[in-house]
């Protein structure tokens, strides 16, 4: 930046930016804490805050109760599979109507995000009962290819919009030098474009681990994700709070974690076209 | 580089994925059990490995909040889905579902079971045409939970049969806003099985009913009137704030806080309001029987169990049999007395419970009892009605109207309509259903 | 620079998506216009026959049909307006020099990582309690009483819950375009004597109208469909009853099948109503 900036201003931009982070973590941050005090001390007041006897014994319930590592690997497993099914198939038609755009590629672009908008409550009973036919209730693979679907409109726009920024004279002079499709695609493109997938990938693998219709409707036992598990703790009898944040902790932790550690990623590619 | 790192990771995932049969059983049999997540059921949960050793049957549990656990097993069993070896259903949809034809009756059961000790309310609730389709875990009705500690201090005797003139009198009493004690905490949260329940059974102690015996709704008659103004004046003066998002738990949960001085709800709730690991007011509990309002027959105490029942459509019938015997037994009450108490046992299902010295010493065995002797699902209401049920009409279309006619008067309990209103939307919403069902 | 060969190859190359997302639309499309047309009550046996528009009618007139279309647009446009307006502010606060930028941005986009189950019983039980809820104690520690928010303001709450879910997708799409805007411009406006609202207005919010209609268009998608933050915390009362949340409740409280999908359709109509409004203004953005 060419201004020059006082540390003034710099120290009033950190305090206010800081204590806004800290308002919009604040619900993950009491729900992580929560999860580590006794009933009694969550409902506390005045609250507390850190000055509690830290126990494990809300997760040990929890881990007692449900089989944890089953409802994450089934998470991991359909958000991982449907993320990669989807980009697998967006790559090549984003490719094709970034550079190779006709005169329909915008209507088609757009029609596939009306694919979206069906709701879907509307079609629980045809989805099941289709499910049924086919015998894929409680299917793993069955999901990774709904939640795939869903989410196939938003992969081919984002990546769309992504491959349109590649400018195609750089395409041109690779051709200019003899590159034939193959090594256009492979050594020219797909450099410039792994910033653009890595943040679809992380995009889409967020969107498919929250999904909370599907997974939970059409699975019972084999493949459950984290979405059924936190369906079991959502209003037991009596005083609760720290159980459930127990169990909320441990249904957000990985893709938070996740998140954190590729934010980078994340931000660089999710611009959907939007700089200019 | 980072996105490296993340496409060798995710290919992994897809190879793991394609693959895995991980967390297989290696059991012959397995049975799987769709179920609520309230404390009995969690309970039972921890004693499974006992069963899976005496049978070698393993058991997979899918346990659920109730409002889920409804719109799973619902749409499983309408379309013979066959997720579920085992459902935790409750009486609304046992008949139901049983007159359907999508229930195993449960003729198989054996001598040792021996289902003449099911308690008959019970029996007969869950039965269709005189056959059993579901067992129940545990049954209950609702009766009044009141701080004995607090009704001394007001200079108060609780009859064993009060009215809810009385009721009103005790609750202005306890009122004690200063140290944040609610006269009376009641359900007003919208839902069929929640608020839903508790303002059918007030309409029936006051006289009112559903349905007359066209099908014509009734909440346009004087007595839903009285029944509805009187609650909401009740919980107005005396509830706590907020008591439109009340439910079950939501009071359950103010009443072991200390924060209620009556509480008219579930039988089972006793337990926990009596449980000192829990409840900060487990030694000043007392009980007494649902309210009337004076001169009417009819008292505002419901019936309702969890049972569990076999889908039409398993493969595991034999199983799922053995596994309701186990659960439902006289075995299973001995085996949770023998490592938890008589208290905590699942209460309201067997005659013999009753009958035995040990439960007898539970301090609400005998009011559960009373409660439960004292509801009759097929004369719930003053004036004769076409349907089966008291706090619900055991008709498929029952639910769907409750819960947003419930809703209409959640409004009015958080001022957001008069109570006429109410009514009025109510009885709209109501014939409107009716209607579209070919009732009317 | 496309040649016959490249056309017919980028044919082919689209052809699995668009197959894909065919089946996808048409499957169920077609499997809800039927049910539409049908009596289809699962509890009273399935298959009722063919009723014709009756469903189509009686879902219309039913007095919640006009009160839920209202909530749908109150509860998008809500959304929309305060993950707009506070997205603008807080990527122009992030986009200024300050210490530790990265743990800060951490902090702000955490909330989209948050299932909405989760984040619905986190909000509605441990902050909107009135009675153990920790905006109970805040109001009660200044002496007020606190608010029962899921009743007596329960439309704004959930547009609270659902903004802070998307509020941090709609600062990291902002905050990158603001990245991306020329700062000699902004300083050659300060030095002609423009004044910073005016800075913002003709300089910075043109800058930024791509990413904003972006935002609207990607998150109207996902807010039309909002199910589970209702379902948690009001269950459709208190004038939380959206056009979704209408259909989930003849479909599967009422166990109306045929209603519902009849109720269905009329979402895709919404949808593509305020889809074509949309594209409209996207469209217009889109071409650079």
């Amino acid at each position: 930046m060419a201004r020059a900036v006082t540390t003034q201003r710099k120290a009033l931009n950190t305090t206010l930016a800081w204590i806004i982070g800290l308002l919009i973590f604040f619900p993950i941050l009491w729900t992580i804490l929560t999860s580590f005090k006794t009933e009694a001390e969550a409902i506390a007041n005045p609250p507390v805050f850190l000055f509690f006897d830290w126990t494990l014994e809300n997760y040990a319930v929890v881990q007692e109760r449900s089989n944890y590592m089953r409802f994450l690997w089934n998470s991991v497993i359909i958000a991982g599979g449907s993320t990669i099914l989807g980009v697998l198939i967006a790559v090549p038609a984003a490719w094709s109507m970034a550079f190779v755009p006709s005169r329909r590629t915008k209507d088609i672009l757009l029609w596939m995000l009306s694919t979206k908008m069906l709701p879907a409550v509307g079609v629980l009973y045809p989805i099941y009962l289709l499910c049924i036919q086919l015998g894929v209730l409680d299917n793993r693979l069955a999901l990774v290819v709904i939640l795939m679907l869903i989410n196939l409109p938003i992969i081919v726009w984002m990546l769309y919009t992504y491959f349109r920024e590649i400018p195609g004279e750089i395409l041109e002079a690779a051709r200019m030098d003899g590159a034939g499709l193959k090594e256009e695609i492979l050594y020219v493109l797909t450099p410039m474009a792994i910033p653009g997938i890595a943040s679809t990938l992380l995009l889409n693998f967020i969107l498919a681990w929250n999904e909370a219709f599907w997974t939970l409707n059409l699975t019972s036992v084999d493949a459950a994700p984290l979405t059924a598990f936190i369906a079991s703790y959502s209003s037991p009898e009596g005083l609760f709070f720290a159980k459930l944040s127990a169990a909320s902790t441990m249904a957000i932790a990985p893709i938070l974690i996740l998140g954190w550690f590729s934010q980078k990623q994340l931000v660089r590619g999710l611009t959907f076209g939007a700089v200019k | 580089m980072f996105s490296k790192t993340v496409l060798r990771a995710t290919s992994a995932i897809a190879i793991c994925a394609a693959g895995t049969t991980a967390f297989a059983d290696s059991h012959a049999t397995t049975i799987t059990i769709a179920t609520v997540n309230n404390g009995d059921m969690i309970r039972m949960q921890g004693y499974t490995d006992q069963f899976t050793e005496e049978t070698g049957i393993a058991v997979e549990w899918v346990t659920l909040e109730e409002n889920v656990l409804r719109q799973r097993v619902t749409t499983d069993i309408t379309t013979n889905g066959g997720q579920f070896d085992i459902m935790t259903i409750g009486m609304y949809e046992t008949p139901i579902w049983g007159a359907n034809g999508w229930l195993v009756p449960l003729d198989g059961l054996s001598a040792e079971y021996n289902v003449d000790d099911l308690l008959p309310a019970m029996r007969d609730g869950l039965s269709h045409d005189g056959t059993l389709y579901a067992a129940p875990f545990y049954g209950e009705s609702s009766m009044i939970m009141y701080r004995t500690d607090l009704m001394e201090a007001a200079g108060l005797e609780m009859p064993t049969d009060p009215t809810w003139q009385f009721i009103r009198e005790a609750a202005a009493a306890m009122d004690d806003p200063e140290n944040d004690i609610n006269g009376i905490c009641l359900r007003g949260k919208p839902g069929w099985g929640e608020g839903g329940a508790f303002i059918t059974v007030t309409g029936n102690s006051f006289g009112a009913r559903w349905f007359d015996e066209e099908w014509n709704a009734q909440f346009d008659q004087p007595e839903w009137a009285d029944a509805l103004n009187f609650y909401v004046n009740l919980m107005n003066d005396y509830g706590p704030d907020g008591y439109e998002n009340n439910g079950f738990n939501e009071n359950l949960s103010l009443f072991q806080q200390g924060l209620c001085g009556m509480w008219i709800d579930a039988t089972v709730a006793a337990s926990f309001v009596t449980n000192p690991n829990d409840s900060e007011v487990a030694d000043s509990v007392g009980f007494a029987l649902a309210p009337n309002s004076e001169g009417v027959d009819r008292r505002s105490n419901w019936l309702w169990a969890w049972a569990l029942a076999i889908p039409a459509g398993t493969q595991q019938a034999d199983a799922a049999l053995q596994f309701i015997e186990w659960a439902t037994g006289t075995g299973y009450i001995e085996l949770v007395a023998e490592n938890e108490g008589w208290a905590n046992v699942p209460p309201g299902a067997r005659t013999s419970l009753y009958e035995n010295p040990n439960y007898q010493e539970v301090p609400f065995a005998q009011m559960t009892l009373d409660s439960i002797l004292a509801a009759d699902p097929n004369n719930p209401t003053v004036d004769p009605v076409p349907y089966v049920g008291i706090q619900f009409a055991a008709i498929p279309e029952f639910a769907g109207i409750a819960t947003e006619v419930s809703q209409e008067f959640a409004s009015a309990y958080a001022g957001q309509q008069s109570v006429e209103e109410a009514l009025a939307n109510a009885q709209a919403i109501t014939n409107e259903a009716m209607e579209a069902a070919g009732y009317r | 620079m496309a040649t016959q060969h490249s056309r017919s190859a980028a044919r082919i190359m689209m052809a699995p998506a668009v197959f894909l997302l065919l089946v996808w639309m048409l499957v169920p499309l077609s499997m809800t216009l039927w049910f539409s047309v049908r009596s289809y009550l699962p509890l009273r046996g399935g298959d009722q026959g063919f009723v014709g528009l009756e469903n189509f009618t009686r879902f219309v007139t039913s007095s919640a049909f006009w009160p839920a279309i209202l909530t749908t647009l109150i509860i998008v446009g809500g959304v929309l307006l305060i993950s707009i307006v506070f997205g603008i502010l807080l990527a122009m606060l992030l986009d200024q020099p300050m210490w530790g930028q990265g743990v800060v941005r951490i902090l702000v986009i955490a909330p989209f990582f948050v299932m909405p189950t989760v984040s619905a019983l986190v909000w509605k039980n441990m902050f909107m309690d009135p009675v153990n809820g920790l905006f109970a104690h805040l109001w009660r520690f200044f002496g007020a009483d606190p608010i029962v928010w899921l009743s007596d303001a329960s439309v704004f709450s959930i547009i609270m819950i659902v903004s802070w879910q998307w509020l941090p997708f709609a600062t990291l799409i902002l905050l990158t375009a603001i990245q991306s805007l020329d700062s000699e411009q902004l300083e050659a406006a300060e030095m002609d004597g423009a004044n910073p609202l005016a800075r913002f207005a003709f300089i910075t919010l043109p800058h930024l109208s791509r990413a904003i209609t972006i935002v609207i268009l990607i998150q109207t998608i996902f807010l039309l469909a909002v199910f589970a933050e209702i379902f948690v915390t009001t269950g459709g009362a208190f004038g939380t009853r959206t056009l979704t949340y209408l259909i989930y409740q003849r479909v599967l409280e009422s166990q109306n099948v045929g209603l519902g999908s009849a109720g269905g359709v009329y979402a895709i109509i919404l949808a593509n109503i305020v889809a074509i409004f949309l594209m409209r203004i996207v469209g217009k953005n889109l071409d650079r």
